[in-house]
């Protein structure tokens, strides 16, 4: 199988970019323009400013792992009917991806946290809202990453499946399921990360994660631009800690056919 | 030569793919114990006959029946539970290994434990001769080792029947006999045995019964020592000319 880099750059060239631009800012630190003191850790001030930030990230990280992990489940429920012989089935998978796909996730985040109560009278907190909205919207893409991923079994291991007597089911989740999720794991790493990305927009509604707080920091300090530039600093490392975790995984599999 | 009811009972059955009919009035009984070689032209229909009996293909009209019971959904695991197939591309279970292979079958199809799975599985690698490829993984065999694996991941469901789609025809011509010894080997054990082949010294020495197909129909079923020696029809004469003078 072949790994498919999961960030436009490869890994090294992401560290050294890293490295830069954090020499970059420390020298900048000198200059008229920026004010760094707002994020200095050897001030106290300071220092409490950085712990609020990073205090946003276990909600960045709860939010996105709960979503996805739903958005999967979901995306495998929607993609089986879509591969089956009934022609119903398949336009009811169809049309959920269709139509989901084609709701940005900003207004589904609305909807779900302002609308969904109204409709179902149920209280909503933020957290289930983002999650919510975010699985709700990733599960179409998902749908669509397992569906070419079960496509791409030949059909000759179905049969061979069948010919000792394996069910549907069986069949399903010993011998296809096990393959197809082997090829569709590069695919499956960038949905994670870029629902840890769309875990910013939740933001609007008041979850207080990464971006949030950033916004709430900037409002009391005023320093846009040093403030943003940790924010953009978390995610940078959070999402390059994520990548090189899939890739292991990748790698770990792979050897597992190997070895 | 075999008295008994057949244990599988083409009548009348029929096939169609849009205009054209891959299997025409297709009757043919096969008793218990009997080993059937079907040839004919690629084409011809041989491999879609065979994949009826174990449901890998439906057919349009007729009766098709293993011990009397129809194949037909409703069925489906029942007949796939007598019924063995190997296939001409292996078919084997990349992401398993070898021991793996052979036990999923027991464990998830006939409701086995582990040690007991693990047990019959030991005991077929040995049968097929590769009891130390047990832990090593499919793409890790030579063709020939991984048809043998297929083979054993068969009889580990302890069917009546074996059906075999071409089981030489994508190896290398090396690994030909040692496929072709095991299914001999297996013809004595009085398997029900049904070969889709070009193989015809394998026919000729296993075969009670010959049966070649063109165009979707059987045209002549004779015994091995007849078929080759004296064929009845033009077509089969055709066809024989053209495999053993090469």
């Amino acid at each position: 199988m072949m790994t498919m880099p999961l960030c436009v750059w490869p890994r090294h060239a992401a560290m050294r970019w890293m490295i830069g631009l954090t020499a970059f800012l420390a020298l900048s630190g000198c200059g008229a323009n920026w004010g760094w003191y707002v994020v200095n850790p050897a001030t106290a001030s300071g220092y409490a400013n950085l712990k609020f930030m990073l205090s946003g990230l276990v909600y960045t990280i709860q939010l996105s792992a709960t979503a996805i992990a739903i958005s999967v489940v979901v995306g495998l429920l929607v993609a089986l009917p879509g591969l089956s012989g009934n022609i119903w089935a398949r336009r009811a998978s169809r049309t959920y991806v269709e139509v989901v796909r084609a709701v940005p996730i900003l207004v589904l985040i609305l909807w779900v946290y302002y609308g969904l109560p109204q409709v179902t009278g149920w209280t909503i907190g933020v957290f289930w809202a983002g999650v919510i909205a975010l699985a709700l919207s990733d599960s179409a893409f998902q749908a669509e990453i397992f569906r070419a991923g079960i496509q791409s079994i030949a059909r000759g291991q179905y049969e061979a499946a069948y010919s000792v007597s394996l069910g549907y089911r069986d069949t399903m989740r010993y011998v296809i399921l096990p393959q197809a999720i082997r090829r569709i794991l590069p695919a499956l790493g960038n949905q994670l990360v870029y629902m840890l990305k769309m875990s910013s927009l939740v933001s609007v509604i008041g979850m207080q994660e990464l971006t949030r707080k950033a916004n709430e920091l900037v409002v009391s300090e005023y320093r846009p631009l040093e403030i943003y530039t940790i924010l953009v600093l978390e995610y940078l490392v959070l999402i390059l800690i994520v990548s090189a975790g899939v890739r292991w995984l990748e790698r770990r599999l792979r050897v597992d056919e190997r070895s | 030569m075999h008295s008994s009811a057949p244990v599988i009972a083409f009548k009348a059955v029929s096939k169609h793919f849009d205009d054209f009919q891959v299997l025409k009035d297709i009757n043919l009984e096969v008793g218990a114990g009997e080993r059937i070689v079907i040839c004919g032209p690629s084409g011809s229909g041989k491999s879609t006959l065979i994949r009826c009996i174990n449901g890998l293909e439906t057919y349009g009209a007729g009766d098709l029946r293993v011990n009397d019971l129809r194949v037909e959904a409703a069925n489906l695991t029942a007949v796939r539970r007598r019924v063995g197939m190997v296939f001409q591309q292996f078919n084997l279970f990349p992401h398993l290994t070898v021991l793996d292979n052979l036990m999923l079958g027991p464990i998830r199809g006939r409701g086995m434990g582990q040690g007991e799975a693990r047990a019959i599985a030991l005991r077929y690698l040995e049968r097929v001769r590769i009891p130390e490829q047990a832990e090593k993984y499919p793409r890790q065999l030579s063709g020939g080792q991984q048809q043998r694996v297929a083979i054993a991941r068969s009889l580990c469901m302890e069917p009546q029947i074996m059906l075999f789609d071409e089981p030489t025809s994508a190896l290398d011509p090396e690994m030909i006999t040692e496929v072709l010894d095991v299914m001999a080997e297996l013809a004595q054990t009085g398997m029900t045995m049904i070969v889709v082949t070009h193989e015809m010294g394998f026919a000729r020495r296993v075969a009670d019964r010959m049966v070649f197909m063109d165009y979707g129909e059987i045209v002549e079923v004779a015994p091995p020592e007849t078929f080759f020696t004296a064929p009845k029809s033009q077509r089969a004469q055709d066809f024989l000319q053209k495999i053993l003078n090469h």
